[in-house]
Order: structure tokens, then sequence, then C-alpha cells
């Protein structure tokens, strides 16, 4: 096994983790920074974000107005102060993103084009044509070349954190390309990981999206925070589930069902206007539109298509000069994999899991309450998204919180004594682990790929738009017995060099977990909030629930709640209203 | 039309074999299914032992680049109905070494990306209390088209001179390049020029044009290379002329 | 090369392909891009054709007469003739490529390819037919 020592270890080298490299290369110079990324950086998820990132930057607008916006769409289960901090920061850091390259979408005399975006009801989101997360990503990723004293550890798969005495002390990560095991001790660890929308069948997420920072920190200790609250997308290409963006709604494009009509008016969204009105009709807040398409189905309105259920997305009033100059990327998406032209056919679309509000419970600053740890971006939960996250605000949280947790990080590393070597035998003892649960075992009745779409089943079923009491109760039972069966897992691959049976392994136990918590949390919960929607309880309750779950492991594996009161600041709960 | 399909898979097991075979498979051949899909069902249910990258399934993160039937490709942007009835020849890309299976090394282009000094140089940074850069959408244009570069790599394997000399900083390096240089808000195209001058720089290239045919994002590599010897080979010449002079 | 496996652990040996020294013969893409390049050569070889009939011309009438008799050689007809195929090669590809190596905006967007090739492709056949006419008339 091969031991390295660095101050500052970040797991996973998206937005968020080279946000926070840099970050903490600009505090403190001296400091040796390691960023620990299961693939390349520039294959991060970040990479696949298409429309926008939120910033106040037009004199018409304000702070508190974007404050108000993503408190409301977040059903009020955002904490306040967090929020007040996130778009406080935010114009700065894409300011700073823009000076280090970003090619962003200019008006024509030159300053930053804004965009509207749903649920936000001035214009502030800025995007750099309709690829803004590749941009963001391929920026930073390029910025962060100059930094010498960022380490990278390329296809270094994290499996487990070093915790002795309630602190961290780093990670032990697989090396694929030769398969050696290596023990990396830090005296902090950011968990930059993503989301694990792999947990449900139909997704925009990206094979690599299966939640493992939040495992990583579950098993560690560290709550894990409002689990339940998944949001759906609501125009996902059917079968790939890929994303169609929402600025093609934001230009003006229309959802109908199978009669030709714009549903969203039954759904007190508003009228429908000729020009997309903010706030309104189809440019509402994602869960109520993912909301609408459920109940659309049930009163039998969706088109059948060869995938399931889908209704369409129209955007061919928009004319192709607008397509091709606004939406190419939309335009290049659905007829490389669709084979359908928007500019003359309806898109077929249905809701798919998109991002995770919960994650990795932080303070503003993206501690965990475990010493030594920190997340953020997707992995994390500040919560600055609460019980619904508003589209553009995601890309945003990477810079400002990504660099929080890098000085964060750095202040808390520059003054730590030395890692005990006492550490090093738990490296030892997990790359055994390895050996014996995967690597050298023969014996097997079960297949990775079988568990998994169980899994995925029993999610999309249990855990989707709506659910009930009775069937997450049976869906947590069913999910204990597949982590039983996975137990009866083994490998074909026995190879060292680079064997991805073994990361899909791992990947899955992962998501065992993740999916087991967002299953007890939302049977806990007996209130409707946001992307968390209870047939049984279909009101939102204040009284109870103004408050996050937190969900910690126990001992023997299982999962217990506890909750945490929400901070309020200045805006108390309210009423989301749309569509006026 | 047959309802699977025949793919024959490069297979490469470095601690057993010291030479790349051939495996053979068969797939369901859907009307949505790309080669990706096919060797996911592959792993998933078949074989286990198939290693190949992939992330996104939507051309935009660059992992998923293998030759297929002899042509550099992203596996999640070639249909399986295009090669029906079959066989589909599936092989890592070339010009790269194989670690596994269809699984190549490129740690080199790695060290290229870095070498061309990616990013903004600037003599002075503006303060972030005065704003943006200014950047009308002209300016935006001159680079855009080479900032699509997603580092897929079908460059490289559709490059000959990169097959012959590996020494060659390639297409995707140079068009990267060319995106900060030509960026109104870099002022690093003289830092960057002693590396692209070189002989394994632009002047490697022999303009075939297969890497502008072989990328699936419209980068134009091979413009971007041209565009530059152009502008050195005229800054060869003012130099000369006007040895104390000019911009 | 040795038979046995070459793998140490967690060392696993890379697979490099040797590039073929006809890897221009694989793909009929590489294998125009060759004979490309090889058609420098013919329009090297009419310059230096050139060159001796000018250097023909000035010497007198009676040199010039054994020029046009040599010109008439079966084996330098040939040679002119395939020559004069590769220069028309030559010329067309390079038309083909010069919009990617010149781009030309034009009220900041960029001028279509044939705006470029086709000036080129005009001037050649105005340059020809004005040679051909006072070859042809005397």
């Amino acid at each position: 096994m091969i031991t390295s020592s660095h101050d500052v270890v970040l797991v996973g080298g998206g937005g968020a983790g080279l946000r926070a490299a840099i970050a903490i290369a600009e505090t403190d110079p001296r400091l040796s920074i390691a960023v620990v990324s299961k693939v390349y950086p520039m294959r991060s998820h970040t990479v696949s974000a298409e429309g926008g990132a939120a910033a106040v930057v037009r004199p018409d607008d304000s702070l508190d107005e974007h404050a108000y916006d993503t408190i409301s769409g977040g059903d009020w289960l955002c904490d306040q102060d967090a929020v007040e901090a996130f778009v406080k920061e935010a114009p700065e850091e894409m300011l700073r993103l823009e000076h280090w390259g970003c090619p962003w979408s200019r008006e024509t005399d030159g300053r930053i084009a804004v965009r509207p975006f749903g649920g936000m009801k001035k214009m502030r989101t800025w995007f750099a044509a309709d690829k803004t997360g590749f941009h963001m990503l391929h920026t930073l990723f390029q910025t962060s070349l100059k930094y010498t004293r960022v380490l990278r550890y390329d296809e270094c798969f994290v499996t487990k954190l070093l915790v002795e005495d309630g602190r961290v002390h780093g990670v032990v990560a697989i090396e694929l390309m030769s398969g050696q095991v290596r023990a990396i001790t830090a005296k902090a660890v950011i968990l930059c990981t993503g989301g694990c929308g792999r947990v449900f069948p139909f997704t925009t997420n990206a094979n690599i999206k299966n939640g493992d920072g939040m495992a990583l920190a579950y098993r560690a200790g560290a709550p894990l925070k409002d689990m339940e609250f998944v949001q759906y997308h609501p125009t996902g290409l059917p079968f790939t589930g890929i994303l169609i963006t929402e600025a093609a709604r934001a230009e003006g494009g229309w959802l109908l069902n199978k009669d030709g009509y714009r549903y969203l008016q039954d759904y007190n969204l508003g009228t429908p206007q000729p020009r997309p009105v903010l706030r309104s009709m189809e440019l509402g807040p994602r869960d109520r539109l993912s909301q609408a398409f459920v109940k659309e189905l049930e009163k039998g309105r969706t088109l059948s298509g060869p995938y399931g259920p889908v209704v369409h997305l129209d955007i061919r009033h928009l004319g192709e000069k607008v397509i091709k100059t606004k939406l190419p990327f939309v335009r290049e998406l659905c007829l490389k994999y669709q084979n359908i032209d928007p500019i003359t056919e309806m898109i077929p679309v249905r809701p798919v899991v998109h991002y995770m509000m919960g994650g990795v419970h932080t303070d503003i600053h993206g501690a965990t309450p475990l010493a030594g740890l920190y997340a953020a971006g997707e992995a994390a939960c500040v919560s600055i998204n609460g019980a619904n996250r508003l589209g553009s605000n995601s890309l945003p949280e990477l810079l400002v919180f990504g660099a929080r947790a890098g000085r964060a990080a750095a202040d808390f590393a520059a003054n730590q004594p030395e890692t005990p070597a006492s550490i090093l035998a738990q490296a030892a003892d997990e790359q055994r682990r390895l050996e014996r649960e995967f690597l050298h075992k023969t014996d097997g009745r079960e297949r990775i790929a079988v568990i998994r779409e169980e899994m995925q089943h029993i999610m999309e079923f249990s855990a989707g738009i709506y659910r009930s009491g009775a069937v997450l109760t049976e869906a947590a039972g069913k999910l204990r017995q597949l982590q039983e069966r996975f137990c009866a897992v083994a490998l074909d691959d026995h190879s060292r060099t680079f064997n991805t049976e073994l990361t899909a392994a791992l990947e899955l136990s992962f998501m065992l977990d993740v999916a087991q918590t967002i299953v007890q949390s939302a049977l806990r919960r007996e209130e409707s909030r946001g992307a968390h929607q209870r047939t049984d309880f279909p009101g939102r309750d204040d009284q109870r629930y103004l408050a996050h779950s937190l969900a910690f492991r126990n001992a023997d594996g299982s999962c217990r709640l506890e909750y945490l009161p929400v901070t309020i600041t200045r805006w108390p709960p309210g009423e989301r209203v749309y569509g006026k | 039309m047959s309802d699977t399909i025949t793919l024959h898979v490069t297979r490469y097991r470095p601690e057993a074999e010291t030479e790349p075979t051939f495996q053979e498979y068969q797939a369901p051949c859907r009307k949505d299914w790309v080669v990706l899909d096919a060797l996911n069902y592959i792993k998933d249910k078949v074989d286990g032992t198939l290693t190949f990258r992939w992330s996104c399934r939507m051309g935009i993160c660059g992992s998923c680049g293998m030759t297929v039937n002899g042509e550099p490709k992203l596996t999640c942007a070639t249909f399986l109905t295009d090669y029906a009835p079959g066989p589909v020849r599936v092989e890592p890309l070339r010009n790269f070494p194989v670690v596994r299976d269809l699984v190549i090394e490129m740690s080199d282009f790695m060290r290229k990306l870095v070498q061309v000094k990616p990013w903004v140089v600037r003599a002075e940074e503006k303060p972030l209390s005065e704003g943006e850069y200014l950047q009308t959408p002209e300016e935006l244009d001159e680079y855009k088209q080479f900032s699509m570069c997603i580092n897929c790599m079908l460059c490289y394997s559709a490059c000959p001179v990169y097959g012959l000399d590996p020494h060659f900083i390639g297409p995707a390096a140079i068009a990267l390049a060319q995106r900060y240089n030509l960026d109104s808000r870099d002022q690093g195209a003289s830092e960057r020029m002693d590396l692209l001058s070189d002989h394994t720089g632009i002047w490697g290239c022999t303009f075939v044009g297969e890497c502008t045919k072989a990328c699936p994002k419209s980068v134009d590599p091979a413009s971007a290379i041209q565009r530059y010897k152009l502008k050195a080979a005229l800054g060869w010449f003012k130099s000369f002329l006007m040895p104390r002079g000019s911009p | 090369m040795s038979q046995l496996p070459i793998y140490t652990e967690y060392h696993p040996r890379w697979y490099r392909q040797r590039t073929s020294t006809y890897w221009w013969l694989r793909r009929p893409s590489y294998l125009a891009f060759i004979l490309r390049e090889i058609s420098s050569l013919f329009v090297a070889w009419f310059v230096v054709f050139t060159l001796l009939q000018i250097h023909a011309l000035k010497q007198g009438a009676e040199s010039y007469q054994r020029f046009q008799d040599w010109s008439k050689n079966p084996v330098v007809l040939i040679v002119n003739v395939i020559a004069l195929f590769f220069v028309i090669f030559h010329s067309i590809t390079w038309f083909k490529l010069a919009p990617q190596a010149m781009v030309v905006r034009l009220h900041g967007k960029r001028v279509p390819a044939a705006w470029i090739a086709g000036p080129n492709y005009a001037a050649w056949a105005l340059a020809s037919a004005l040679v051909g006419w006072i070859v042809l008339r005397g």
C-alpha cells in the first residue's frame, strides 16, 4: 500500500472541488492540496449543466429579491442566513470566473447578458450559450492548472474515510490504473462528489453520480440532511433521461398534453401568455411542473411513448433563427439521440430525476459535524435549496460554497498536528476488506446489474414524485433485503488493472446506503413540502416540520432520524404563489 | 432487420496476455441504442470483465471515445442501426497505449494540455470591483468555436502525424492555445508562441485535416493550426524586417 | 518479443500499437493526403520544365526547336500529362483547404467557404484563359 500525505484532500474534481482547490491555494500557498477524483476532472458531471447560473447584476434587481425567490422556491426550508451569504457572494464569484476566462454570453455592448429562468422574478441568470456548466468546468479546470500546489490523483476511487477519535484524517483510494490501494492522509477532507441521481432509473445524471461522498460521510458518522428532497426536472428525454434545458422554456417553449393543450394552466400556475412570464406557466418551479405531469398521467391525458408516458415540449413557434442561436445544444441533443428536429417536430419529454437538494449536513462554511470533514456542491446540504431548488442556483452554489469550504478547510488544516501513524492500520484493514469481499471472492449468487435495477425500480415506484407511508415502509424493507443480497455478489472481473466492475460494486453499495436514507427521511416527514409530496399528508406542516431531517447511521447499519430547525432571519414562511 | 447485432470487441488483459485479442458478443440492436448501450448490456448481463470508460451518455464529457469499424467515434453518439446487420468492430482509440480492453492511457495528452498555458494571461488583472472585462459578441465569436473542445481525443486518434511522432503536441492542444490567443481578454500569445512554433508544435502539422473530420464538436482544430501558422509566419517576417518594433 | 505475459503486480504492461509503414493505405483520406503531398513534386517538375523552356528560348530558334522535339518524346509527354493531372489535383485541394486556413469576417460574421475558394478558381480560370489565348493565337 502506498501512503501519501497532504494538508487538504478534495474528493471529487468537479466545479465545487476545483473551486475549493483554487481557494485553498490562494488562501495559503504553503498548503499541499490533493484533488482525488474517480474520473479526470473535465469528465465530472458539472460539464453537462446547460441553462445558466444566477447572480444579481442588473440595477433593477436586488440581493433581497434573489434571496426571496430562492427561499420561497425552496418552500421555506432554506436556511436564510446561508441564502443571504449565497446571494451576496454569487455575483463576485461569477465575476471572478469571468476574469478567469469563462466565455459568458454578452450583450451587444460587451456586458454580461442575463436571461429569464424558472422561479426567478427578475432576469439574473448568466449563461454561456446553452453549455454553461461545460464552460464553467473547463474554465475552472484550466485555471487550476496554474496552481502548482494542487496535485491531482486522477482516476483514484475513494472507498473510505479514515476517522479516528472523532476526526477525519484522510481517505483510502484505489488507483484504477494499477489497482494499487493508496492511503492519502490529510488534515482536512472536503467532499465534492456530487449527487446520487443514479439511485433512480430515469435520471439526467451521468453514470458517475452514485452518492459516493454522501455514503462515505454517512458511514463515517456525519449525518445526511434533507435526503427526501429529490428534484425532478420536468423535461428529460425518455429512455436516456437526457436533459432538455429549462432555457427552452425560458425562451418561450410550451408544454402540451396529448390534446395539444397547455395543461399547466389547470394547476395554479397562471394563464397562457404569448411571451414567457417569469414564475408563471412553463417558467414555474420544477417541482410543480413535475407534479402536474403526474396528475395529467392520472387523468389519462399524457401520450404513450415506447418508453412510457410522455408529454410534448413544443418550441417550433420560436423559429429557426432563435433555436439555432440560443438553443443549439437542445437541437443537437434531439437530433443525435432521439432523431427529432425541434424546428419542425415536438419533443417527447417526461420528468426525470435531476438534483438532490439533500446531502451531507454542513454549516454555512461547509463544515460537517465531524471534525476535519467538509463538503460542498450537490454532495452537501447547507441548505440554500431547501425543499426545491430553483434552476440556475446550483452552479453559483458550487463556486460560493466550494470557495467557503476551501477557505474553512485551509484555516483548519493550518493549525493541526501531524496525522497519527495509527491511522494507517485502518487503511490496511480497508485493503484487506476490498480483497476479501470483492477481488478474491469467487462464490457468489448475485449480479450487480440485477440488484441495481431492482433498487432503481423500487425508488422510482416508492420515492418518486408522489409518496405514501405504506409504500415507503415496504420500500425500506425491500432495500434492506437488497443490501443483504448485495453481500452475495461476486465479480466476474478479478483483475487489478482498471477494474470497473469493482468500482460498480462499490458504487452500488454506496447507492444502497443513500437510497435507504432517502426512503427513511421521506417516511418520517409527514407533510408535503416542495419536492416531497405525500398523498397521505397533502398539506405543509410548519408546526412540526419547519425543520431539516438528519439521517444518522446506527452501529447496526440501520438509519435513525433527528430534526434540526430551519434558520429563519427575515422572511417568515408564506405561501408559494406562482402565476400572478 | 434482425434484432441482435454482433460485436467484435478488443480484449486485452495485461496480467495474462502480451497482445490484444478480439472477442465476439451478441447484443440487442434497438433503434435508439448506441454502441455504448450495447457495451453496457454486455458488461451488465454477459461478461462483467469487459472494461471501458463512459459517463454522461450525451456527448459532453468526452470519456467514451473508441475506434468503431476503423473510425474514431464517441460511442454514445454512434447508433447501432448505422452498422446493421454488423458485425461491428470496437477497438480502443488508436495512437494511445492500451491499458486494458478499450481503456487507453491519456497522460501524454494531459501533459500537453498544461504545456500550452490554457488560462488567461494578463500583464495586469482588473480588480473585481471594476466589473467584467467587456467583450462584444463579435469578440466572443472569434474564439468561441475553439472553446468547445470536450477533450475526447478523437482528433489525436485520427492524426497520422501523432501516430508517427508522439512528440507532436497535437490538434486539441493547439486549438486550446488558439482559444486563449484569440480571446480578447488574454495577453499571453507571445508566451505560447515559443512552444507552438517548435517543430513539435504547429510545424509538425502537415494539414492532413483528419482531426477536423473526426471532431464531434465541430471545433475544427485544423483551422486553428493553419491560422496560427499564417500568424506565426507573418510574425517571423515582421520581426525580420522590423527587428525593433512591432507588436 | 517474449512469449510470457509481462506483468508485475500493480504495474500493468501497456500495449503500444506500432504504426505501420503503410499507414497511408489504411484509409482513403490518408491516401488522398499522400497524393496531395506528392503532387508538389510534379509542381516542381513543371517549374523546372518551364525554366528549361525559357532558357531554350533565350538561346535562339534552333535551340528552341530542339527543346520542342525533346518535349515530343513519348516519355516526356507522358510525364507531362501525369504532371498536369497532379497539378490540377494540387490546385483543387489547395483551394478546398484555403478557407480553413483563412478566416475572413464581414460584419462580424464568418464569410462562407465558397467566397474564399470561389475567387481563387475565378483567378485560375482567368489566368488560364489569358495564357491559352496568347499561346494559341500565335
